[in-house]
């Protein structure tokens, strides 16, 4: 069990048991290893200010009550006494109410309220690059190198799914970008660590910009390179639902990690990703896009989809997730799956990490992978993958199932490496098996 | 921490492979108790795959796996939670001494009757529950009753491993005893009576679980505190599993009550005759089964007054229900509390050293706490706008241990004349008329989600899957 995170921009997860459903065993008291619950004769209850969110406790209770979150103001936090007083849980927060409390975080809060999958690129990466490359004047280094790419990027798609929605691409481009308005920044990693990621909630007002799960948008920061040219577009995917990180408004909302590093892990500051993890609520930014036509979920009701990423490379996951998620709230979508393989060195590396753990177990089968946790060996996707070969092999026999890889350009030939291992210890033929993945668009790589 | 070698017969955290006497003495115990896991353990569930909850180690990452099991191979093994450097005895007259690793000679003998006593419930409850399997309401329920079953074939386990480790011969013909005596058998009985009670149907079962396993956590809570380390540890880390038996009994009455709730608002009647025609326990019936469950389980704290008890305490054996959270000296030697006792036809009370009543203080904590989960079960009914309330019967009645058994008193604290209890004692306690009623309505339901008429599904699954998971599959 890993920990999760408890405040971000002045909001606080806070950790509640459900008096309702818990039957005041004790377990979880016992357990807390820094005795962050007590109880008196009427509940159990978990102290604010001490509760770290190391979710030893979670498992070990045997009734669920105690896997219990509420967002607060961070200030005030429902006092001991006041739990003790309860019969039931109060009701949530509206995102209103948290907003007036929490000076920036209005669609936010909602966001990190309502969890997430990982967002993808869009569908400007691996294969599907030419109409991309043309649109943004960002051809940029990142792309290309992708181009140059592996072997295993050989087997991505460049087609979509056939039930993917019809992308817009390249509405707006670099001579005619959109301004967007910042409505949201918070940090959806844990707090002080180097590898920050923030999850990023722009507003395009009523300017047109239609996005499905998959694509990605080029933001142009402001001012020059060091040749004195205005700075080239970076990519970053959409990590909401089409309808809006917020249904029904016109904004999207992005994962964007601070690179303090360059690939060989000499210090730099990333020009694109640290001017738009510092930004504030009310900033504008400079946009392009849509970007992306291939990196396309599947819409049919029957439709699996395994995902695959580490990183950032979780937008497009959540995105597709969240749109699931809302799908199914309205009742479709009965039959098809998800499967979520997420990479990162530790777990408080994970982007939306603690809501993706309090999604049911029956809408998707999470399974982590930690490479660099102390004390422990590490472990990639890869190897997660190995481990539910069988599960995973059973998926892949079904025709509606879709694979989507997006992350970091070095797991690429793990991942593939690891899916054909899958595939022919399954007993099946993996040239044929890969040839119709790749003409049916349903396996789909993008990394950077 | 200790990991698991999976590669060993036994798992455990006991460094078993360092004591190879042990580990032969322990290896030749098993399969005595698989066989009798077969021959009397759940019905008919051999092949089963179960969706278990497996402790592999007792850090909280390890006790709560959840996987398809089959029951004969689930991981019994031995787990003690983690030494505290340098504990030391916190009650009675050895208090501020270190902790004991090995049994003092003196207190070999009360260590023993403790530790089989206590290993006695363990098996016993399995065989009482051997046929449940056979009318479960559901899968999410069958799969309950089986973890119950395997935990507490585990905690026979831990009860074995300390008879055999610190008991030489002795411990391990009481080890083989454990698995001689059988729940109800004539010639050779559980020790503790309402171990030899049936448990016949489901209703019994949540109540046996909501009531009987409650006296388990209590006093393993009492064992936990003892200044023999090794037992302090095995059933510390046994009060873990304890937990999910007493959810299975709590969460199993308020289903029940639940769904007479929604039967009696449907049809619009409080009617008993109609309820019971509608499928569902009426909720009188429902007081009645409490009332027998709860008297029956009062008396396994013994009798309100012993001197036993006042030994175990002043020597360290067994300390009360959450000692360390006690403001007194926790030696107790000048202190009174109050018992019960009838003169002249009334109930009065009379102070008594505290050290002799301290059965009784662990009865009243117990009784506390299972008060506590009634009041929760009246806001079902409350929630459903139905005017009845259970409540927990006075202290006194139906009591067979201590100064007041063989009283007769009302279920609200009157005495009453031997007639008025004859001509009353099927108002309150289960008739078998009740009894045939309730049985009437256990039959099997298996099909994923579906649940018998006669209960109200969970709130939610087991481990976040949801409430129609296949959480039994048959072969
Ligand atoms: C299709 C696509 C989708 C993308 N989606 C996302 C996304 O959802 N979220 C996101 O955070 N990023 C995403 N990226 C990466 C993003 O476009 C930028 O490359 C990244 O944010 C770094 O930009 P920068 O301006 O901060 O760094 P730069 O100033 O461009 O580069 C600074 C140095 O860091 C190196 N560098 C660049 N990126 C990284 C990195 N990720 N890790 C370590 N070193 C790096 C560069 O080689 C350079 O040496 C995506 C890229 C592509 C091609
Ligand atoms: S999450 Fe960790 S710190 Fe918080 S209550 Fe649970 S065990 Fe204690
Ligand atoms: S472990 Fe769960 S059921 Fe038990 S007291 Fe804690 S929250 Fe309640």
């Amino acid at each position: 069990m890993t920990t999760t995170t408890l405040i971000a921009n002045g909001i606080l997860n806070q950790h509640l048991i459900d008096p309702e459903i818990c039957i005041r065993c004790n377990t979880c008291e016992a357990t807390c290893p820094i005795d962050a619950i007590t109880h008196d004769d009427t509940n159990y209850v978990v102290m604010a200010d001490k509760c770290n969110g190391c979710m030893d406790c979670i498992s070990p209770c045997p009734t669920g009550a105690i896997d219990n979150w509420r967002k607060v103001p961070a200030a005030e936090p429902y006092p001991i006494d006041a739990q003790y007083g309860w019969d039931e849980l109060p009701p949530a927060l509206s995102a209103e109410q948290l907003a007036a409390a929490a000076s920036d975080v209005q669609d936010l809060s909602q966001a990190q309220a309502v969890i997430a999958a990982a967002a993808e690129s869009t569908g400007s990466g691996t294969g599907s690059s030419t109409s991309t490359r043309a649109s943004a004047s960002s051809a940029s280094s990142v792309e290309q190198s992708v181009q140059e790419s592996f072997r295993a990027a050989s087997f991505g798609a460049t087609v979509p799914p056939w039930s993917a929605a019809h992308a817009y691409t390249n509405l707006h481009g670099p001579k005619n970008p959109v301004t967007a308005t910042v409505v949201g920044n918070i940090n959806c990693t844990e707090a002080g660590f180097d590898n920050e990621t923030h999850h990023i909630v722009l507003d395009f007002g009523s300017m047109p910009f239609p996005v499905l799960e998959g694509q990605s948008v080029g933001i142009i920061p402001p001012g020059t390179d060091a040749t004195g040219r205005p700075h080239v577009a970076r990519q970053y995917s959409i990590a909401s639902a089409r309808n809006g990180e917020r249904p029904g408004y016109n904004n999207a909302a992005l994962t964007v990690k601070r690179v303090t590093a360059d690939h060989e892990g000499r210090p730099v500051r990333g020009v694109a990703s640290n001017y738009l993890c510092d930004l504030k609520v009310g900033d504008t930014v400079q946009v392009i896009g849509p970007f992306g036509h291939s990196f396309l979920m599947p819409n049919h009701p029957r439709s699996h989809i395994v995902m695959i990423c580490t990183g950032t490379g979780s937008a497009p996951m959540r995105a597709m997730t969240e749109w699931r998620r809302r799908l199914r709230k309205s009742g479709k979508f009965d039959g098809g799956k998800l499967m979520l393989f997420f990479g990162a060195r530790t777990p408080q590396e994970l982007p939306y990490f603690g809501p993706l753990q309090s999604l049911p177990k029956d809408f998707i089968d999470n399974n982590f992978a930690f490479s660099r946790v102390p004390g422990q060996p590490r472990r990639y996707v890869q190897d997660a993958m190995r481990e539910r070969a069988a599960d995973l092999a059973a998926l892949l026999r079904d025709e509606n199932t879709h694979i989507f890889v997006c992350g970091l350009k070095s797991m690429e030939e793990g991942v593939v490496l690891a899916l054909r291992d899958v595939i022919v210890q399954a007993g099946m033929d993996w040239d044929g098996v890969a040839a119709r993945l790749k003409q049916q668009g349903r396996l789909h790589l993008e990394t950077y | 921490m200790s990991t698991i070698d999976y590669s060993v017969k036994i798992p455990n955290n006991v460094d078993l492979s360092g004591d190879r006497t042990l580990q032969r003495a322990l290896e030749s115990w098993q399969p005595n108790f698989i066989k009798w896991w077969d021959d009397v353990g759940p019905e008919g569930s051999t092949h089963y795959d179960v969706y278990l909850r497996t402790a592999v180690s007792v850090d909280p990452q390890g006790w709560a796996q959840f996987g398809y099991v089959k029951m004969r191979d689930y991981r019994w093994g031995i787990f003690l939670n983690p030494a505290e450097q340098d504990r030391t005895i916190h009650f009675g007259d050895h208090k501020g001494e270190k902790a004991w690793q090995e049994v003092p000679g003196e207190h070999r003998a009360n260590l023993r009757r403790i530790i089989v006593t206590q290993g006695d419930t363990e098996p016993a409850s399995v065989e009482q529950q051997r046929h449940l399997g056979l009318t479960a309401p559901s899968l999410y329920d069958l799969r309950n009753l089986f973890q119950v079953n395997v935990e507490e074939g585990r905690h026979l386990w831990a009860m074995v491993y300390l008879l055999h480790k610190y008991f030489g011969r002795d411990g391990r013909e009481e080890a083989e005893a454990l698995l001689e005596r059988q729940s109800g058998d004539e010639n050779n009985p559980r020790i503790l009576g309402a171990f030899n009670e049936k448990t016949p149907d489901w209703l019994s079962f949540f109540m046996f679980t909501y009531f009987t396993d409650r006296d388990g956590k209590f006093q393993l809570a009492a064992l936990a505190e003892s200044a023999f380390d090794p037992l302090a540890r095995t059933t510390r880390f046994m009060l873990t599993e304890e937990a999910h038996h007493m959810f299975v009994g709590e969460s199993g009455v308020s289903r029940v009550l639940q769904r007479t709730c929604q039967v009696m608002n449907e049809l619009g009647t409080d009617d008993v005759n109609k309820l019971r025609a509608a499928g569902v326990i009426d909720l009188p019936t429902m007081q009645r089964y409490l009332n027998f469950h709860y008297s029956v389980t009062i008396d396994l704290f013994g009798a309100d007054q012993s001197s036993n008890a006042a030994t175990f305490y002043s020597s360290g054996l067994k300390g009360r229900y959450e000692e360390g959270k006690r403001a007194d000296d926790h030696a107790l030697h000048d202190q009174s509390y109050k018992v019960l006792e009838v003169v002249d036809g009334k109930l009065q009370e009379k102070d008594v050293p505290m050290l002799n009543a301290l059965n009784e203080v662990l009865r009243d904590d117990y009784i506390k706490d299972s008060n506590a989960g009634v009041a929760r079960w009246n806001k079902v009914m409350e929630k459903a706008g139905i005017d009845f309330r259970l409540s927990v019967p006075h202290k006194a009645f139906n009591r067979q241990i201590g100064a007041l058994a063989g009283v007769r008193m009302s279920p609200d604290g009157r005495p009453v004349t031997e007639q008025e209890w004859e001509s009353r004692k099927n108002e309150w306690l289960p008739t078998d008329g009740d009894r045939s009623f309730v049985a009437s309505l256990m039959k099997q339901c298996l099909a994923p989600g579906k649940f018998a008429g006669w209960i109200a599904p969970p709130v939610m699954g087991i481990n976040r899957q949801p409430v129609d998971f296949d959480y039994v599959k048959f072969q």
